[in-house]
């Protein structure tokens, strides 16, 4: 008799997820965001509806400041699935030059993320929205539920989330609220990456070390990805031997030394981390509870 | 680590972790937060950054007096960490060789109970945290309490802070007798007790020099070694709910569910409840390749030798050993909702994959939560347990939650904001038919009334041309299709341009007319409906035929009584002047008689009141008789 093992019963458990969402709303959507949760979660999207394919399209909120490798990624993964893919870029922001390095982190991710997002999701009448976000991350997700009710406005209230017991999941919704719905919850950053091990899963190059342009800011290691990167008077990028536990904006994505270039290389590294993996996301660090600001204004 | 070949064993071994879900119950004072924050600590699943970030927290609103604050970890949201209070299940991850943990996090006080049955629900085994130095508490006896009512059949009993008693032997051995007696009262058998320090990590994820007398596990052996229930429901009969249907084209059609308890294998028999059909597995899809075996817990797509008619919220069985399938059930219930549950109102209940219609129709008790005895009471407040009856609008097939957590476990949804006001656990069906095999078309009158949440009836509305039968019975029906009832009305001149167009009003014409639709309103009572006749009827025989044709109180005749003088100065249809004119032949009240009834159920003086005062009191009348509930 097959023993199930840990990845097996958080598989089956996002597949439920994913399939009773499907089954219990009229139009939902995936977020993907390129990364390694994002590639964990469709690769379980593309298992729970086989031989269908995923009821419902990506959509990728792009702020035209995601690493190049990680567009053509996206790109080639969406033509090799055969999945519609939906690219939203908030173009009044867009128009009003909006960036991280004019006007600093917490805008830029406010406007070309969170608004972007929620434009999107109002633009398209999604009333479901999938998303890679895990329960270890940080410690505001602690108590995110699966599946998350989010009022006229995308607001979130930490007080009006429902009780989720055994697997039933309460997916019914008032006029104008909608969902945002996480199948990777219990999933840790180590689960993820056994996973992607055991199946094969292709993900984004940049998680893997390569030499790369980088300069230093702050202690953190910016790598130069295309010329908008405004340099000081002298300094220019050093190749440094470089990879990423997390990806994002490249401007606000620190790189981390390393030699680790294969996944079971990854996997190695991580058992051996000191830190966790959100250190190198420069919007964290804005205080203790700056994540569980931006969810209450409709961040993911 | 080190080498390629040794890494790759490595992470196979990772792969083959096994999964425990547990639950932590106990009050920061019990030092739950320490504990779990050892337990992350010492598995190395708190890195450096969090030990910084918890530091420099520790120092600004910590109280431990600038030492380490586990709590803070656990205390999620910012306005939890400045109150001090924990006001939801948090969800924390550590992993070992060779199992990965999923710990939920209760609070001991504020919402307990809410919290604690939501932690417990999926949980395979819970801790209990004692102070040693304060023995159980009542608290303690609750919390045991609430986990093994969600169905935890493990426990382990941390009798913390040995360290402040001197590790003496005699305190904790009668801690552990005076729980394991309780815990024998609440059916719970497999209880570990062990003592520790989560300060010092004594007993936790390394044996305690400082208890020679205790050769039991570490806290983190037992966690590691306690075997998960999975592994126990792959034993157990198949139980599959359906979830969706997987019709990517004509020739393929999946049925896509978690399956809750017992195994599957390709040409297995299986049985489709509630409708009995059944058919076999033919296949079981997966996009890696066909598998020859799923069992308990595995998500699955599975396709069937035969066409037969399968929905989400189907429940796949083993022929051999079904689930019963039942519309009334006797139930525990755990209240979440602010307002308090109030027996007749109806919510939805979602079970498996099935949501229905559900009335809470009785609370037979609630618990007294410092005694744990059963009070007698008229309402549930928030966090409040109580055992109820409870009647669906349709049947569903089902286990006792002792059986199974999937098939019994429930929630009910509030239908006006859609949020989750209980969890529930069915315990048996309170029907008789519930226990045996459901057949096809053995759904009955009872069965049919029951699923409308009314009793069917005729209320037959006789009277005068002209006297308002019609006007109020359109308004009666208004009302009780309002109140969400099942209805239907027949009305004598419509019948008389379809089914009864071939007659007159001859005598004889009369009478078949009358026997037409007695029989039609049979058939309608039979259906479960609440049936309205507008029907001058004037002969006392033809009534008491129809009356005859119906079984006891389901015939309730409302004479609608107004004199010839009232239905005359009406004449909404223009029939008297015709009559009086001789172009009506036969028309009662002028050329033939009408009898009135002798003992009507109702009688309605149609002069002296209006539409909406008959309306009520055939309502009344309605309630009185127990056709429908009072409002």
């Amino acid at each position: 008799m097959p023993v199930l093992t840990h990845l097996d019963h958080l598989e089956a458990e996002s597949i439920h997820i994913l399939r009773e969402v499907v089954a219990e709303t009229a139009n939902p959507v995936m977020l993907y965001s390129i990364g390694k949760d994002s590639a964990v979660m469709l690769h379980l999207a593309m298992k729970a509806f086989h031989p269908a394919k995923p009821p419902f399209p990506l959509l990728h909120v792009d702020t035209t400041w995601k690493f190049r490798e990680m567009i053509a990624f996206r790109d080639r993964t969406a033509e090799a699935l055969g999945l519609k893919l939906i690219v939203h870029v908030n173009r009044e922001g867009l128009a009003r030059g909006i960036g991280p390095f004019t006007h600093g982190s917490a805008l830029h991710t406010d406007v070309m993320k969170t608004e972007a997002l929620k434009q999107a999701l109002d633009a398209h009448g999604f009333d479901a929205a999938f998303g890679g976000a895990r329960r270890d991350e940080e410690k505001s997700r602690a108590k995110e539920r699966v599946v998350s009710v989010r009022a006229p406005g995308h607001r979130w209230d930490p007080r009006r989330q429902r009780p989720e017991l055994w697997r039933l999941y309460n997916t019914r919704r008032s006029p104008g609220e909608t969902l945002r719905v996480f199948p990777l919850s219990n999933w840790t950053e180590l689960d993820v990456w056994l996973y992607i091990h055991r199946e094969g899963i292709p993900v984004v190059p940049l998680y893997f070390a390569a030499e790369r342009p980088v300069v230093e800011r702050g202690g953190t290691l910016i790598m130069a990805d295309d010329d908008r990167l405004p340099l000081a008077p002298g300094e220019r990028p050093h190749l440094r031997r470089v990879r990423f536990r997390t990806l994002g904006c490249w401007p606000l994505t620190g790189a981390v030394e390393s030699d680790a270039d294969s996944v079971p290389a990854v996997i190695e590294e991580m058992l051996r981390a000191t830190t966790s993996e959100r250190q190198g996301r420069l919007i964290d660090h804005d205080g203790a509870a700056s994540m569980e600001a931006k969810k209450r204004e409709g961040y993911f | 680590m080190s080498g390629t070949a040794e890494l790759e064993s490595e992470l196979r071994a990772r792969e083959r972790m096994t999964l425990l879900r547990f639950i932590t119950c106990g009050s920061v004072d019990d030092g739950k937060s320490t504990l779990i924050g050892r337990l992350l600590h010492d598995t190395g699943a708190l890195k450096d950054d969090q030990l910084a970030t918890l530091a420099a927290e520790s120092a600004r609103i910590g109280t431990q007096g600038g030492a380490l604050d586990f709590a803070l970890l656990v205390d999620g949201l910012a306005a939890e960490r400045e109150q001090g209070i924990t006001i939801d299940v948090a969800h924390r991850y550590f992993a070992t060789a060779t199992r990965g943990f999923i710990v939920a996090d209760t609070p001991g006080h504020e919402q307990y109970t809410r919290n604690m049955a939501t932690g417990a629900s999926t949980a395979d085994l819970a801790v209990l945290l004692v102070d040693a130095r304060k023995g159980l508490l009542t608290q303690t006896r609750r919390h045991a309490f609430i986990v093994a009512t969600l169905g935890v059949r493990r426990l382990v009993l941390a009798v913390n802070k040995m360290d402040l008693v001197g590790w003496d032997r005699a305190v904790f051995e009668a801690i552990e007798a005076e729980f394991r007696a309780f815990a024998g009262r609440l059916g719970v058998t497999d209880v570990t007790a062990i003592p520790l320090s989560a300060l010092t990590g004594a007993n936790l994820a390394r044996p305690a020099a400082e208890s020679p007398w205790y050769d039991g596990p570490t806290l983190l052996h037992r966690l590691e070694t306690v075997a998960v229930v999975e592994e126990e429901d792959a034993d157990r009969p198949l139980r599959l709910p359906v979830q969706w249907i997987n019709r990517p084209g004509p020739d393929f059609r999946g049925i896509a569910g978690t399956i809750a308890a017992g195994r599957l294998r390709p040409g297995d028999r299986l049985r489709v409840l509630p409708s009995g059909h059944e058919s076999r597995v033919a296949r079981i899809v997966t996009r890696d390749g066909d598998l020859g075996e799923a069992v308990a817990g595995q998500a699955v797509t599975l396709t069937l030798a035969d066409a037969i008619d399968v929905a989400r919220g189907d429940l796949i069985v083993a022929p051999d050993r079904p689930a019963a399938v039942a519309d009334q059930f006797e139930a525990t219930v755990i209240w979440m909702g602010e307002a308090p549950l109030l027996p007749g109102r109806s919510y939805l209940m979602k079970i498996g994959t099935a949501t229905v219609g559900a009335v809470v129709d009785r609370l037979k008790h609630r618990v007294d939560m410092d005694t744990l005895e059963p009070l007698a009471a008229r309402r549930l407040d928030l966090n409040g347990i109580g055992l109820c009856v409870l009647h669906l609008d349709r049947a569903i097939a089902f286990d006792a939650y002792e059986e199974n957590r999937t098939t019994g476990g429930f929630i009910l949804i509030d239908r006006a904001d859609n949020a989750t006001v209980a969890a529930g656990m069915l315990r048996f069906a309170l029907r008789r038919a519930g226990n045996i095999h459901w057949q096809a078309f053995t759904v009955d009158k009872a069965a049919r009334a029951a699923q409308k949440r009314q009793r069917p009836a005729v209320l037959w509305f006789t009277g005068l041309s002209g006297a308002g039968k019609s006007t109020i019975a359109n308004r009666v029906e208004a009302l009780l299709h309002a109140r969400g009832h099942h209805t239907y009305a027949l009305d004598g001149d419509n019948l008389r341009h379809g089914l009864n167009r071939d007659l007159g009003f001859t005598d004889a014409d009369r009478v078949e007319n009358i026997r037409r639709v007695a029989e039609v309103a049979r058939l309608m009572v039979d259906a479960g409906l609440i049936v309205l006749v507008s029907l001058i009827s004037p002969f006392r025989a033809d009534r008491r035929l129809a009356r005859e044709r119906l079984g006891e109180g389901e015939f309730l005749e409302i004479h609608v009584d107004a004199s010839l003088d009232v239905a005359e100065s009406r004449d909404p249809k223009g029939l008297y002047r015709k009559a009086r004119q001789g172009l009506i032949r036969n028309f009662t009240g002028i050329d033939s008689p009408y009898e009135p009834p002798e003992a009507p159920e109702l009688r309605i003086d149609a002069g002296a009141r209006t539409v909406e005062e008959t309306a009520a009191a055939v309502l009344r009348l309605l309630e009185e008789r127990g056709v429908v509930a009072p409002e």
